[in-house]
């Protein structure tokens, strides 16, 4: 593999990540169980689909084969696709959404927070300006973390499943492989030890203002970021690639 | 209707540093922070400000209509209130 070969990668996982938390934190819009949070909720999925729309677009000039950001979001199948397993993972209730939110939302803002000053000038451009949404996201997914774990028994339990549910996603974010190992070298992409450090911190810091408990299982689900997903990530691109497969010449 | 709802809140927003905080609009949140937060979300989609204030509506005390003749009335007919007659500075900006 050469460092071209891991530059696309690297941006399909980046753009890919965003882009699939995206759509699915889009699922909720007008389903919101307040207008207030639903707002707030579809300006993060927006966020996330900005952001996506950037890597893709990254990824195509690095690919240089002239493939576009629409090529590779709504013409890609699932074995092509690079996400996280853990953003793919359905809504499920507020909770759900949240605890998944909140998970990823720290992995997230670590790794860009290193991204802004990748060498590659592209990355640390993209990492740089997503940073401050990042910021916010993480925020807003801490506090509701800790607002529904510290609240009532009942939002305390569904919190707790929620967290236990999702815990054996968590260990892929900081699994490297050949291309992080590669792009790390080059000082282009992120030392995944240092994040998990930094991760942990924070998530055992909400985790117990929320008075829950961290799972004590050690094992880890991954591929996605190989390729490898969970049953879930075709429904999503049966819906969001449906109008550009069935009308092709479709503009927006 | 949901006994537990949130309490609404008032919504300030000043729009540029020097120019003031301007009423905009209500919002249901748990507690202040929150509040601050959905007003961002809710109410700063477009870069609209630059500053939040948020006021818990039972907290604001309004004048009375029916006192709206004692009250404004008065006011009316005086127009030597009126600075109209200064020129105003550029440089002094929003006053």
């Amino acid at each position: 593999m050469n460092i071209q070969e891991a530059l696309l990668e690297y941006c399909l996982r980046l753009g890919d990540n965003s882009l699939i938390i995206g759509h699915r934190m889009s699922e909720w819009c007008g389903h919101g169980p307040i207008l207030e949070q639903d707002i707030a909720l579809i300006n993060i999925a927006l966020d996330h689909i900005g952001q996506a729309r950037n890597w893709l677009t990254l990824a195509g000039e690095i690919e240089g084969k002239g493939r576009t950001e629409d090529d590779f979001a709504y013409k890609r199948d699932a074995h092509q696709f690079r996400n996280l397993l853990i953003t793919e993972q359905p809504n499920g209730n507020w909770g759900d959404t949240l605890m998944r939110g909140f998970l990823f939302d720290t992995f997230n803002f670590y790794l860009h927070q290193i991204l802004q000053h990748s060498k590659h000038e592209g990355i640390a451009a993209i990492a740089e300006k997503s940073l401050k949404e990042i910021n916010y996201h993480v925020k807003y997914s801490s506090e509701w973390v800790i607002r529904l774990g510290d609240g009532t028994e009942v939002s305390h339990q569904k919190m707790q499943d929620a967290l236990d549910n999702l815990w054996m996603f968590t260990g892929e974010m900081f699994e490297a492989d050949e291309v992080d190992q590669l792009l790390l070298e080059e000082s282009i992409g992120a030392d995944l030890q240092q994040i998990k450090e930094a991760w942990n911190d924070h998530v055992r810091e909400v985790i117990d203002e929320a008075t829950l408990k961290i799972p004590e299982s050690n094992w880890f689900q991954k591929g996605g970021k190989q390729g490898r997903h969970t049953e879930y990530l075709g429904y999503i691109l049966a819906e969001m690639q449906f109008l550009p497969r069935a009308y092709p010449d479709a503009v927006w | 209707m949901n006994k537990k709802e949130w309490p609404l809140w008032e919504i300030f927003i000043r729009s540029k540093n020097g120019l003031n905080h301007k009423h905009v609009g209500s919002l249901h949140a748990a507690d202040a922070e929150m509040a601050i937060e959905n007003a961002r979300d809710v109410y700063c989609r477009r870069n609209e400000g630059v500053s939040i204030w948020v006021v818990l509506s039972s907290q604001i005390v309004a004048s009375d209509p029916d006192e709206a003749d004692a009250l404004y009335e008065p006011a009316k007919n005086k127009i030597y209130r009126h600075p109209t007659f200064y020129e105003i500075p550029k440089e002094v900006g929003h006053m």
